[in-house]
């Protein structure tokens, strides 16, 4: 096996790893980014819509688009790309880290990691759905691979659990290439997704948008035939009687993503976002490790995507040449009306941004950071729309006091 | 006659009415920046979207490539350019930016890639070796 040195190794070509492994190149760290697929991009590739680049470019970008940008970005830096290339392991010792591609194994060895490997789609067997297993099940970004990559319909006639924005922008896209789509079914009492693609995904064709009502069972031998739709109550539980058999040959499942953090199991995953723990440095309890994009929670933008990545990828160049030393992180705790946030500890040196999500809307909210330390007055917050709250430094020197430092979400 | 329109310039998502009589706004309410009230106009008169979609490619290293058009185009166009968009198709290379269409169903907008695709046969695939250094065949498409 060949062994490969180099000072930054970015794993994952996605938004993340590209702006990581271009942030860490200009940095001028040696650096190596290894994607699976036969192209950079990552997810970017087969969101083929409009809504991507606002923040970070100024100007409204399809997928492809922003992806087109990044991969500029890489090829400018002079970082070294390797496609077509998995990790089959990341050894704590060392690090090593082996590398399979089709001309065989290479051990690399890099002096920092960042994992940039994004988020997989929650199965349909994860949903405990009752009934038979036919053909004609998909998770919406396999729908959309096949759809805007491959030229394939999943099928005629679809309904689409889950109003997440991969859901909605599905339910628009199958229905611009004549797919029939009968409804939209969410769970919970708000749509999923934010509200720019309710309206324009949705309400623009007249799709159906079902709050508090879930798929109970699919129906069909071969192929699907039909799911049963039914109400739920304030608890999410089927509310008997109010069953509906809804014909359709697709159901299109959009649930929810998990970051990928299995290449990793040496570092403890935060519970809630099911990310790997970070400080606001994206660096791991492993001093060597950072994660950036959605391997450490699921972003609303691809803009703070490649923000976070920037930002790991500088600090994991800094970590390699020695000038990042581990300084005792600060830990966040979640307080009222926090459910995701990155990162979970705060590095007491530097200005950091923090990325939260809440689990109930709130039309007027605050962010209150430490005991009165930072206040942050926000317009409304909803679950769909992630909050980014900047720290600067001086609220950082007052936090550093503190043994830890709760985050809350108020009203007023 | 009283049209609502949902912001979505920014996540606040304001609820804005537009007073609206004979295709004239008379009144809009409920929007809390200037935004919304060119957004809440425009969206009462003539709803205007950017429309993406893809295109069959001949000789391709992919079978499609996306495409959308170059300004916003009136919501109600979208299923005559969708239908014609589905009867074109081009043959590979196509260019990032290049212009596939003209004219959608008489807009004046114009139907541009947002990728590239490569001829069959000769994409700058690195799979083969991971030692090949990116910068010798380009950036992977």
């Amino acid at each position: 096996m060949t062994a490969h040195q180099v000072e930054v190794l970015v794993v994952g070509g996605g938004a993340a790893g590209m702006a990581a492994a271009a942030a860490a190149a200009r940095e001028g760290a040696r650096t190596l980014l290894v994607e699976r697929d036969a192209r950079l991009g990552g997810v970017l590739d087969q969101c083929i819509h409009p809504g991507f680049g606002l923040h970070r470019y100024r100007e409204e970008l399809t997928g492809p688009e922003f992806a087109h940008r990044l991969v500029g970005e890489v090829a400018a830096c002079g970082a070294e790309v390797w496609t077509g290339c998995t990790v089959l392991e990341v050894r704590p010792d060392g690090p090593r880290v082996r590398v399979a591609g089709e001309a065989g194994l290479v051990e690399v060895r890099p002096r920092a990691v960042v994992w940039a490997t994004g988020a997989r789609e929650r199965p349909f067997g994860t949903l405990l759905i009752s009934g038979t297993r036919p053909a004609g099940i998909y998770t919406a970004g396999l729908a959309q691979r096949l759809v805007n990559v491959h030229g394939f319909l999943p099928g005629r006639r679809a309904i689409i659990l889950g109003s997440g924005d991969i859901g909605l922008i599905m339910a628009r896209r199958l229905h611009l290439e004549g797919v029939e789509v009968v409804a939209v079914v969410e769970l919970r009492p708000f749509p999923g997704g934010l509200l720019r693609n309710v309206v324009q995904c949705l309400e623009d064709f007249g799709i159906p948008l079902l709050l508090r009502h879930t798929v109970a069972q699919v129906h069909g031998r071969d192929r699907l035939s039909g799911v049963t739709v039914v109400e739920v109550d304030d608890m999410g539980r089927p509310i008997p009687g109010t069953e509906t058999l809804v014909e359709a040959d697709t159901l299109i499942l959009s649930v929810g993503l998990i970051p990928e953090a299995e290449g990793i199991p040496f570092v403890p995953l935060d519970q809630v976002n099911r990310g790997p723990r970070v400080d606001s440095r994206f660096r791991t309890e492993v001093p060597w490790l950072f994660v950036a994009g959605n391997a450490l929670t699921v972003f609303d933008l691809v803009d703070a995507v490649a923000q976070v990545g920037e930002e790991a990828g500088a600090c994991a160049a800094r970590h390699a040449r020695g000038e990042l030393p581990r300084r005792r992180p600060i830990p966040l705790v979640r307080g009222d009306n926090v459910l995701h946030l990155v990162p979970t500890a705060l590095d007491p040196e530097a200005p950091a941004t923090l990325y939260l999500r809440v689990p109930r809307p709130l039309a007027v909210a605050r962010v209150e950071i430490g005991p009165g330390v930072l206040v942050r007055n926000h317009r409304g917050v909803r679950p769909a729309e992630m909050v980014a709250v900047k720290l600067p430094l001086e609220a950082m020197r007052e936090l550093a006091r503190l043994p830890e430092v709760e985050v809350r979400v108020v009203s007023g | 006659m009283i049209k609502r329109v949902v912001c979505v310039s920014c996540p606040v998502g304001c609820e804005v009415a537009v007073d609206i009589a004979d295709g004239q706004v008379r009144r809009i309410a409920g929007n809390r920046c200037p935004r919304g009230e060119a957004y809440a106009r425009q969206e009462a008169v003539e709803p205007m979207r950017v429309v993406a979609t893809s295109l069959k490619v001949v000789g391709g290293e992919r079978p499609l490539v996306s495409v959308r058009t170059d300004r916003p185009v009136p919501r109600r166009l979208i299923p005559e350019i969708m239908g014609a968009v589905r009867r074109l198709a081009v043959e590979a290379p196509v260019e990032i930016g290049q212009v596939l269409a003209e004219d959608l169903a008489g807009t004046g907008a114009r139907l541009v890639a947002t990728r590239s695709v490569r001829r069959e046969g000769t994409t700058g695939t690195t799979a083969g070796d991971p030692r090949r250094q990116f910068g010798e065949r380009g950036p992977a498409p």
